[in-house]
């Protein structure tokens, strides 16, 4: 991977890398984080990746220096941390600290506090619901960064039809008509899904983000574009952000904490419901959005560059 | 409300960003962001009053108590430095209408609020959290808007500049990961305070190290700590003129305010010491800095350059201060991370003015500035002198508590360094002052700069006299900042 | 030593993916190194969080041991902080590759040099 030189090979590697750390972490009983990274590392990266491909060219520059220095300080990195972590308690170890002190109540406490049998999504979505409000300001940042790299700020519709990349195949173009529902059913289900069984609104928003990929592969960007307009779009990746806020912010009002959904109803268990059902949407909202965004701003700027040259 | 201040003081800025987007007018989305700004400075004054009267604040996040939820804390350290970042942000939001106008185009103006409002709530999380992971997330936010903003710059070696920063923070940020992955394994627990509890008397010594190794490191790369500092002159001076006023007194103020929590509080000073003697690596690290860097910045031909070359020698005599050990010695950092952010935020928002009249920030472009703009180069010059450290402005305040600090630990050669630094920091300055002041300018005539940039440069001149000469507020933020930090482990 | 295989791989890989960001010339290549690097602790991270004889941590009747969330949690949302980075740093690729011609970091070294 380091040495070959034909970048396209690297990134066909990387999403295999993507995907055996995916099974790998079905295997750690992280389905969670599993169904992501499989969605993120083998899905959106090197998709993203190839786009990017396209324009920069396959094939790096030769060159014959091996560099030493670096070389040197990883020996020695290698070295310290395998010291350090033979310190660490023995994999799979029952008795860890890590699993003792603050885990060991969200294990036993959280599916009578928050009512949902998926711990992962509790601790998410209500223990450390602030980190996710944080996840998403995240991918809001990127969102709004690529469009003003790549766009130079106000996303405008474009004249010019643009191809699609897979265009000519009738046969991928009558499957994929049949796909994208599914695909984008399946997203809604991913979506409400999250507090019983793995899944969430990050996870929902990639799929259906893929849906809309898919169909702008297939039927062009600009028939997508006619679909979802940019203007819709940097809308909509602002309004998940604002839900998941402003439930925060109902919550002050009615005299909790910010982001303590239990005082939404009169139930705290119902309450804890409810704010885990909007903030879900919020992050789908802004996840789908986002990723479909910034798809379309890739395949924009490859293209114009590609006119360019003509 | 008044009891969730600690919340809505970086509440407001991260909803304000997505609104500002929403709106989409630039004139619009600026008026937002200055509403947003000033009311979270009136927030942060608020919780700096109300930490002085009653004592630190602690914020359940979510209703769930710590350690299981997340807690802000607001002390008497990240009062301060939020009071700090929000004076900044607020002179710079005020300004930057005027300079954009003249810097990016039209369509490239709101896009820049939102990203400006997160890196700005990105950075006041990281102060107000006590919760190590929620740091990690906020470094984050903010980073990737210093990214896209940096990449803002005209020059297309913004570009370049932006993407080699990516690179470094993202390792730097990835490293701190790796940090608090070890200590989440020994201890169980995120919680900063909780993990100070719970971290001495452990015997895997080692991983404690490696754990603070990575800590240090990533947050060393954020802070441009000599020799991990070499993205820093290309970002400053790349990035659109406000987003470096704002950058440079806020950013690596926030990167050391991290590392004292850390390495006060969460790791505690002795026992780092015991393991590997940290305090004298800061000094000597610390020193080549205040040296190497303040002589690259005397040959620098673009003045954008040469203060960020300069900040890299500031965050030197920061980290002397810390290394230093002695409650004097952190006063100082402190002291002078509050007066340096305004130096900096002075000097960048006065190069910001000339390039919105003369469109670029060479030492040519100063030529008779001294006459044209007066007002503009009156408000530099009183942040340079600052900068050297003369009596009666902020910087002398700053300097003068790091040479007694020297003096009680007997370091004289530290206290050589200080006057040698300040010395090199005159010559540099005298450059632009010489250009500015004695040679005569040629071509089109140059007109004052707006009002709307002189009022917040002004306002930063101002505060760097004021800070001079009423140090009560400074001095005694510290000093309570001091005693909390080095009282909460004796 | 069987019980830290794990954590002997996840070094390996993150040593090697540090050194393809530090030692590479091009410009996408550092991006995948530096993707290598930041998954490599999240499989620290999942691996800490593995309990012996443990299942997924979804309430299921008759399960005792269930392995740790929180790591699970924290990771989610660096898998989600990871990818936001990688299309910011690629978004600056392409427009570096159309600024410069080239996505070589020591053509582009040269080019600002020379002007």
């Amino acid at each position: 991977m380091v040495r070959a030189r034909d970048l396209f090979a690297t990134v066909m590697l990387s999403g295999i890398y993507g995907l055996l750390s995916a099974s790998f972490f079905i295997l750690m009983d992280a389905a969670d984080v599993a169904f992501t990274e499989a969605a993120v590392g083998a899905g959106i990266f090197p998709l993203l990746m190839l786009t990017v491909l396209t324009s920069v060219g396959r094939y790096e520059a030769e060159r014959r220096r091996v560099r030493y220095l670096p070389l040197f300080v990883m020996v020695v990195l290698a070295g310290a941390l395998f010291a350090a972590v033979l310190q660490m308690p023995p994999f799979g170890a029952v008795d860890a600290p890590s699993h003792g002190h603050v885990a060991q109540r969200y294990i036993q406490d959280s599916p009578a506090e928050i009512g949902i049998p998926n711990m992962v999504t509790s601790v998410l979505a209500s223990y450390r619901g602030f980190d996710t409000l944080g996840e998403v300001v995240v991918i809001f940042t990127a969102a709004v960064g690529v469009v003003v790299i790549l766009l130079g700020g106000r996303p405008k519709t474009p004249q010019q039809s643009t191809q699609a990349l897979m265009a000519e195949h009738k046969v991928l173009r009558v499957v994929g008509k049949m796909l994208i529902p599914l695909i984008l059913l399946f997203g809604l289900y991913v979506q409400f899904h999250g507090e019983y069984g793995p899944g969430g609104g990050f996870q929902a928003g990639v799929i259906f983000a893929v849906g809309i990929i898919l169909y702008a592969m297939l039927f062009g960007l600009s028939n997508a574009q006619r679909v979802v307009p940019l203007g819709v779009l940097r809308w909509l990746v602002a309004l998940g952000v604002l839900i998941y806020g402003s439930v925060g912010l109902a919550n002050l009002v009615v005299g909790g904490e910010y982001l303590n959904y239990s005082m939404l109803a009169s139930d705290p268990v119902t309450g804890q419901h409810i704010g885990i059902i909007l903030i879900e949407l919020g992050v789908g909202i802004t996840v789908a959005s986002a990723m479909v965004l910034i798809f379309f701003a890739f395949t924009r700027a490859t293209r114009s560059r590609d006119e360019l040259e003509e | 409300m008044l009891s969730h201040l600690a919340v809505l003081q970086v509440v407001v800025p991260l909803l304000a960003a997505p609104t500002c987007l929403i709106l989409e007018r630039a004139r619009a989305a600026w008026l937002f962001a200055c509403l947003a700004c000033l009311l979270s400075l009136g927030i942060s004054i608020a919780l700096f009053m109300q930490v002085e009267a009653s004592g630190p604040i602690s914020y359940a996040l979510g209703g769930w108590e710590a350690p299981w939820g997340i807690e802000y804390r607001i002390d008497a350290l990240s009062s301060f430095v939020l009071l700090l970042i929000n004076l900044v942000a607020a002179a710079v939001i005020i300004g930057a209408n005027s300079s954009l106008t003249a810097e990016l185009p039209e369509p490239r103006h709101s896009p820049f609020y939102v990203l400006f409002l997160l890196c700005f709530a990105g950075l006041q999380g990281i102060v107000a959290t006590g919760d190590a992971f929620n740091v990690f997330v906020f470094l984050e936010i903010s980073s990737l808007a210093t990214y896209a903003l940096v990449a803002l710059g005209r020059d297309r070696r913004a570009l370049f500049a932006a993407y080699q920063y990516l690179i470094v923070g993202t390792i730097g940020a990835t490293f701190y990961l790796i940090g608090i992955g070890f200590l989440y394994s020994l201890t169980g627990t995120l919680n900063m305070a909780d993990m100070a509890q719970l971290l001495p008397g452990l015997e895997e010594q080692r991983l404690v190290a490696a754990a603070f190794a990575f800590v240090v490191i990533g947050i060393a790369m954020k802070l441009a700590l000599f020799p991990l500092h070499g993205w820093l002159p290309d970002a400053y001076s790349q990035a659109p003129s406000m987003a470096t006023a704002f950058l440079a007194a806020s950013a690596t103020k926030v990167a050391l305010y991290l590392f004292i929590r850390m390495y006060f509080e969460v790791l505690g000073q002795d026992a780092v010491n015991a393991l590997f003697p940290v305090g004298k690596l800061f000094l000597l690290l610390g020193a080549i800095a205040v040296i190497l860097a303040s002589l690259a910045a005397i040959r620098q031909n673009n003045v954008k350059r040469v203060f960020a070359l300069s900040s890299v020698g500031q965050i030197g005599y920061l980290v002397i201060g810390v290394g230093l050990g002695n409650a004097l010695g952190l006063q100082a950092a402190l002291l002078h991370l509050f007066n340096h952010g305004l130096i900096k935020a002075a000097l960048f928002i006065a190069v910001a003015a000339v390039v919105c009249r003369v469109g670029g920030s060479r030492l040519e472009d100063f030529r008779g500035l001294g006459r044209a703009m007066p007002w503009t180069m009156g408000g530099m010059v009183i942040g340079a002198l600052s900068l050297i450290g003369v009596p009666l402005t902020a910087g002398f305040v700053s300097k003068w508590y790091l040479v007694l600090a020297a003096m009680e630990s007997g370091l004289w050669p530290l206290v050589a360094l200080v006057l040698i630094g300040s010395f090199i920091a005159l010559f540099y300055v005298w450059r632009i002052v010489e250009v500015a002041y004695f040679q005569p300018r040629d071509g089109a005539a140059v007109s004052e700069a707006p009002l709307m940039l002189l009022l917040p440069l002004w306002a930063m001149a101002l505060a760097n006299l004021y800070f001079g000469i009423d140090t009560s507020l400074t001095v005694g933020g510290s000093e309570q900042a001091v005693n909390f930090l080095m009282g909460s482990r004796p | 030593m069987a019980d830290y295989y794990n954590y002997l791989i996840v070094v390996l890989l993150m040593v090697m993916g540090l050194y393809i960001v530090m030692a590479q010339g091009n410009l996408v290549k550092k991006l995948i190194g530096l993707n290598i690097f930041q998954t490599s602790v999240f499989i620290f991270y999942i691996s800490t969080a593995k309990v012996s004889g443990g299942t997924a941590p979804i309430v299921i009747d008759g399960a005792e041991l269930y392995s740790n969330p929180l790591p699970q949690v924290l990771i989610l949302t660096a898998i989600v902080v990871g990818i936001a980075t990688m299309s910011l740093a690629l978004a600056l690729v392409l427009r570096i590759k159309r600024a410069y011609g080239s996505v070589e970091e020591d053509v582009i070294l040269e080019q600002d040099k020379s002007c």
